[in-house]
């Protein structure tokens, strides 16, 4: 089939017109069929939001109907979720930990990042391999060890804080992130500074920092994402003490308290849920620039 | 002022070091330290209350040979390896040469199709236990309206990890992302000379498109393959909530259900270390967890055709 469209362009001016015509359809028909092909996808990526949505707002006994929309409509789920004790504990907390851990890992990775892409020092190459192979590494690995020394010799199980301290001593991924961002901007800039008499940290702070703002940027959300996300974190230290769970942690609790209620359930799924969206609206650029600068996720 | 070379050169190691700090620090007392600590304790018999006691090579026999968990989550994360990493790359791929090649709402796709890979694991995990949960779930329902057999999904040993499939496959925006901006990398002047010698659209994708992003294509399986050495937080609470143990969060569960096949390396270390409470045969899955994801590492870094370039 494709053989006959592929047939070499004519140039007698009949035929010209023909090809002319058969290249239109050709066009056409791939347009339509890349569209179809795109609906078909954004289905199958967007019906599970929509599912998890309309059973979000079902009554307590519909949600265990096979009903796919909602007869009334319970708004009423979101306060019942909202009214649950501790949601808004976890609430607060989820946000102490993204927050503070994400401006800690920012302030702490920007000069190691920095050094990387713009100092030359033996032993570098090798710190930027370490750097990696800490990234690559599952947190499981020393977990043991890190568990004891907060638990045991620090008595800090129970709380956020041996999750939220180290990111105040860099983080690998973020780390990496920033260099490869760094590496972009011209060493020009870092020479023109010296040359007017700025320190390194003043070139940093005056000449740099303003420049690689994207690349902050996507490291903050990267770290913000991540810290909204753990599971294994608040699992290991958080675990005992109800009063220091995150939401990702007491999301799973609340399936579990309010075992058939698939309704409160999805609704307390989509309040977890909501904010990352909203996020991403905001700042997507920067976030899909991340992506494609390391080709690694958090 | 005469500043002599040795003092300069003082300075800038001062300098560099200063910088370096925060990760120096945080490299010896977050990974250098735990790791040796961890190598310790894998021959150490340590049960948190009674002070640690040599025990030789028992933990690694007792791992090896007779934790019955050891073998089972091996076999899945090999399962995961061929099945769910090659049909992410293969998945992604596609959408990313779909997304290139639609011109019409490009905008709403893209965003559209890079949705579910920020939905937070743990409630993307509980809205797939949902969406295919056997009893009520939409999936389900939909499959017997359209006289398709109804599957168990998460409550059928032999379709758990078709289910975790299906939800990584939703979640493919990164991989998405990252293909999308190497096939907008490849050459034009490639294709339309490909197209003058009247290759085929196959013929163009297997001469032209294919060499230009292999590089891509193989980041994409060793990262997958790393990510999949990680698996944790979807397996574990697809298990836990497809099992319906209540009261969820710091209960005991043995994890692994249905029938040890939601199974994964980084359960073991907390089911041996925080369910057990015998760390020292944590420490050995952590051992293999290491050896593991440091092998697949340095194929990323290798120094000629490294995926990741170290050097200058």
């Amino acid at each position: 089939m494709t053989q006959v469209m592929d047939r070499p362009v004519r140039t007698t001016p009949r035929v010209r017109g023909a090809a002319e015509r058969s290249a239109r359809r050709r066009a056409l028909l791939e347009w339509v069929a890349v569209h179809a092909l795109g609906v078909a996808a954004a289905l199958f990526f967007a019906l599970p939001f929509v599912f998890v949505f309309l059973t979000s707002l079902m009554s307590d006994s519909q949600a265990l109907s096979r009903d796919l929309v909602p007869h009334t409509w319970e708004w009423g789920n979101y306060r019942s979720v909202l009214h649950t004790p501790g949601f808004l504990t976890w609430w607060r907390n989820t946000l102490v930990y993204a927050g503070l851990g994400t401006v800690l890992t920012v302030a702490s990775s920007l000069p190691v990042a920095y050094a990387l892409a713009k100092f030359r020092f033996r032993g570098r190459n090798l710190s930027l391999m370490l750097v990696i192979s800490m990234m690559m590494l599952p947190p499981q690995v020393v977990v043991i060890p890190m568990y004891l020394f907060w638990a045991k010799q620090l008595d800090l199980s129970g709380t956020l804080w041996p999750l939220i301290v180290p990111m105040a001593f860099g983080d690998a991924f973020s780390i990496f992130l920033l260099r490869q961002f760094l590496m972009t901007i011209p060493n020009e800039y870092v020479d023109a500074a010296k040359v007017d008499g700025c320190g390194d940290l003043r070139t940093l702070l005056r000449v740099i920092l303003p420049m690689a703002k994207p690349g902050i940027a996507a490291v903050a959300l990267f770290q913000f994402f991540y810290a909204w996300n753990d599971y294994f974190g608040p699992q290991i230290y958080a675990s005992e003490n109800p009063g220091a769970w995150t939401l990702s942690y007491g999301l799973e609790s609340f399936k579990g308290a309010h075992h058939t209620d698939w309704n409160l359930t999805m609704a307390a799924t989509v309040l977890v849920m909501a904010p990352v969206i909203v996020v991403f609206f905001f700042a997507q650029k920067a976030f899909v620039e991340g992506v494609t600068l390391t080709g690694v996720k958090g | 002022m005469v500043v002599t070379l040795g003092s300069r050169r003082r300075r800038a190691a001062l300098r560099t070091a200063a910088f370096m700090s925060p990760w120096l620090i945080g490299f010896a007392v977050f990974f250098a330290y735990p790791l040796l600590s961890t190598v310790y304790f894998s021959f150490m018999h340590y049960d948190g209350f009674r002070p640690p006691s040599w025990s030789g090579g028992k933990n690694w026999v007792y791992v090896f040979a007779h934790y019955p968990l050891f073998w089972p989550a091996l076999r899945n994360t090999l399962w995961l390896v061929l099945v769910m990493v090659t049909l992410r790359v293969l998945f992604g791929l596609g959408v990313g040469l779909l997304i290139t090649k639609i011109k019409t709402g490009a905008g709403v796709f893209r965003t559209l199709f890079y949705l579910p890979y920020l939905a937070p694991p743990v409630a993307a995990t509980m809205s797939f236990a949902f969406l295919l949960n056997p009893g009520t779930g939409p999936v389900d329902s939909l499959l017997e309206k359209a006289g398709l057999p109804a599957p168990g999904w998460f409550n059928d040993p032999a379709w758990a990890k078709p289910a975790l499939t299906l939800l990584a496959l939703w979640g493919i925006g990164d991989l998405m992302v990252i293909f999308m901006a190497a096939l907008l990398d490849v050459p034009a002047e490639q294709y339309e000379a490909a197209e003058l010698d009247g290759a085929s659209p196959w013929q163009r994708f297997r001469y032209v498109t294919l060499p230009n992003i292999s590089p891509i294509v193989m980041f994409a399986v060793v990262t997958g393959v790393i990510q999949t050495m990680q698996y944790y937080t979807q397996p574990l609470i697809a298990g836990k909530v497809a099992s319906g143990v209540i009261q969820g969060a710091g209960t005991q569960f043995e994890p692994g259900y249905p029938d040890k096949s939601t199974l994964t390396l980084p359960q073991l270390v907390y089911n041996l270390g925080f369910q057990r409470f015998d760390y020292g045969s944590a420490c050995v899955v952590a051992l293999v967890l290491f050896a593991l994801s440091m092998a697949f590492t340095a194929l990323l870094m290798r120094r000629r055709g490294g995926l990741i370039q170290a050097g200058d």
